[in-house]
């Protein structure tokens, strides 16, 4: 089974931080791994454990520096890795993005079975990419996934949280998945999983690669744009009180509740 | 642009108890304010479904029309149906903006039409309002709540999935001559890849969703068992609200996940939040400091939490709740 991994390096939400014109100051912001690829990767490791003739590909498009991501997924068992980067990719909204990953994987992994995505990424929050790579490649989609229960002749069984309870989904492959958080964590790596992501040759692609033109992609391939960003209201916090005893505490409250 | 696309189309989400999803009636009436800003266009539906009985409350809620594709195979959702419906029905309408609700159903469905239409969708908005270029600006919070992005569309339809809970719907909605429309489902040719073999609904012991709540008693790590959750329960029924959880609480085995607030669970906004033992970390105050008004009780004065807190009460959760559901309840 040929399994590719779709993921995003993000600021980390703990360290947003804010420059004098309201704007999120990029520099010197701790990048991570999106929190929910974290799953991804290991849905996708963990399948390729049971099954015996899996590759796992990991690719990510974004600046050069997200390589390092890729290793990091290298670290935790996923086989290789490419970059898609390009500076005619940057503005890129969902359509262009997913276009874009879309067009990587059909060039340069060719007839993948699966693909695995995060549900959202942090910074965007849109969860539009995945559904829309699914699109792009004509395959199957699973949203809001939880958990691969089983693989039986081509057919994946899946565990999707909606509003009111969990469905059992039985997906045919090809399909794409997008993961939200597992009841169980992502590994950490182990000494040999450095060393391989250390050895790994990480490859880049730019947009000729994969046969894209510059209308498909980055700003120009984007149907969307931002006209304005500001930052909302803050909150302020209000009273911090020390009541006496319980009651007092409770009263408080009461009366707070029913204002 | 093209001037040819018309009108507002409002996805209308059927839930699986084959109940019109209440983001619906929000959207409606927000649409009334844009398409009076767009010079009294039309506010039309879509209903997909295995059945429509529905007919009274689209005439409540001033729709003009409303597309019903209605067949055995549309009992419940499934993308490759209903998508492909959807596609059909916009290509067939040419609406200039198209609405759906930004439920796990709508997340589904959306991306998937806008990308094969090859038009911009703005994803999870809490604001919507008509530029001086008669253009959709879709506001929408992006970096976990820290920074609201207004976006625009070049191609038609302009497309959006908007927040539950957020808009308001009508106090006295408009009423009209509604008129409905059969549309037959062009899906013969698909093959569904997927079927929902097994469904296990949450069980909720106080009979709300988080998602749908107007009070909610989130509990976290000191909470220090499922018991100290039952507690949290009692509150919640006291005040006819739900049970929440921070992700310490649900990693500990305690509650599930689907409870979950914050970075990694759901966002939710209800009138009043109650949080107890909940040091509010970043990741899990962006999940709920869009909150009309939120208390917290922490042993702990420096606790973050009371940075987002309307009112904070120094104290212990396992003193102070019993107190008050006590008082709540005399
Ligand atoms: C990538 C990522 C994603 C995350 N996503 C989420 C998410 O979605 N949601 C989320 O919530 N967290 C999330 N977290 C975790 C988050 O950073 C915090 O670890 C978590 O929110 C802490 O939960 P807590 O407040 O219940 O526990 P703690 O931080 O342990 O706080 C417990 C609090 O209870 C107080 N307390 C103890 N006993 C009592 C008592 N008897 N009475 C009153 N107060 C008491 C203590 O003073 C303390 O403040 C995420 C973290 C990461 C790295
Ligand atoms: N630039 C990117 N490179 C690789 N994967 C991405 C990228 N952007 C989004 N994704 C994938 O799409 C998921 C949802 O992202 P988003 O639609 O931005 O919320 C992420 O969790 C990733 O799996």
């Amino acid at each position: 089974m040929k399994i590719v991994l779709c993921i995003k390096q993000v600021p980390d939400t703990a360290d947003i931080k804010w420059t004098e014109n309201n704007t999120i100051q990029r520099e010197g912001v701790e990048s991570v791994i999106n929190p929910f690829d974290m799953y991804a990767i290991e849905t996708a490791v963990r399948l390729k454990e049971k099954l015996n003739d899996a590759h796992v590909t990991v690719v990510s498009m974004g600046p050069p520096q997200a390589e390092e991501i890729l290793k990091k997924a290298v670290s935790m068992g996923v086989d290789e890795g490419f970059l898609v980067s390009d500076r005619k990719f940057a503005g890129a909204d969902t359509v262009a993005t997913s276009r874009t990953l879309a067009a990587a994987i059909k060039e340069k992994v060719g007839d993948a079975d699966l693909v695995i995505c995060g549900q959202f990424a942090t910074d965007g929050d849109t969860a539009q990419t995945g559904p829309s790579i699914a699109q792009q490649l004509n395959f199957a989609q699973v949203t809001y996934v939880k958990e691969i229960t089983d693989y039986k002749d081509g057919v994946l069984t899946v565990k999707k949280e909606v509003e009111d309870g969990v469905e059992t989904i039985d997906v045919k492959l090809p399909a794409v998945l997008c993961m939200l958080k597992c009841d169980y964590e992502p590994r950490r790596p182990l000494i040999q999983g450095f060393v391989k992501a250390h050895d790994a040759k990480i490859q880049s692609y730019g947009m000729d690669d994969i046969k894209l033109s510059p209308e498909e992609v980055g700003m120009k391939g984007s149907p969307t744009y931002v006209s304005k960003a500001f930052r909302p209201e803050q909150k302020q916090g209000g009273e911090v009180i020390t009541p006496k005893n319980p009651q007092e505490a409770a009263k408080m409250l009461k009366d707070f509740i029913n204002r | 642009m093209d001037n040819e696309n018309k009108g507002i189309l409002i996805y209308a989400e059927i839930t699986r108890d084959g109940e019109l999803a209440s983001v619906v009636l929000e959207l409606a009436n927000t649409a009334q304010d844009l398409a009076q800003k767009l010079g009294g266009v039309e506010v039309n539906a879509l209903v997909i479904s295995s059945e429509f009985t529905q007919h009274s409350i689209f005439q409540n809620n001033g729709f003009d029309k409303v597309y019903v594709v209605k067949d055995e195979k549309l009992k419940y959702y499934n993308t490759e149906y209903y998508s492909k419906i959807t596609i059909d029905v916009i290509n067939e309408t040419k609406p200039q903006i198209v609405l759906i609700g930004a439920t796990t159903q709508g997340r589904d469905l959306a991306p998937r039409v806008s990308s094969t239409l090859n038009t911009g969708l703005t994803a999870d908005c809490t604001h919507l309002d008509i530029n001086e270029k008669g253009m959709l600006a879709a506001t929408r919070p992006t970096f976990g709540g820290n920074l609201m992005a207004t976006i625009l569309c070049k191609n038609m339809p302009q497309m959006a999935t908007v927040r539950p809970k957020v808009l308001k719907k009508a106090e006295n909605p408009i009423v009209k001559n509604t008129e409905f429309i059969e549309m037959k489902p062009q899906i013969n040719g698909i093959d569904p890849k997927t079927e929902i073999i097994e469904f296990i609904k949450n069980i909720q012991t106080t009979g709300k969703r988080i998602d749908e709540a107007e009070v909610i008693i989130a509990g976290g790590k000191g909470l220090k068992s499922p018991e100290g959750f039952k507690l949290l329960e009692e509150l919640a029924n006291a005040l006819g609200g739900a049970v929440g959880a921070s992700r310490a609480a649900v990693d500990a085995g305690w509650v599930d996940h689907s409870i979950q607030i914050g970075q990694t669970g759901k966002t939710v906004m209800p009138k009043l939040y109650i949080a107890c033992a909940i040091s509010g970390a970043v990741q899990h105050t962006v999940g709920m400091n869009s909150s009309d008004k939120i208390i917290a009780i922490n042993k702990d004065p420096k606790a973050p939490i009371f940075q987002v807190a309307d009112l904070g009460i120094v104290g212990d959760v396992f003193e102070i709740v019993p107190e008050l559901i006590k008082q709540l309840k005399g």
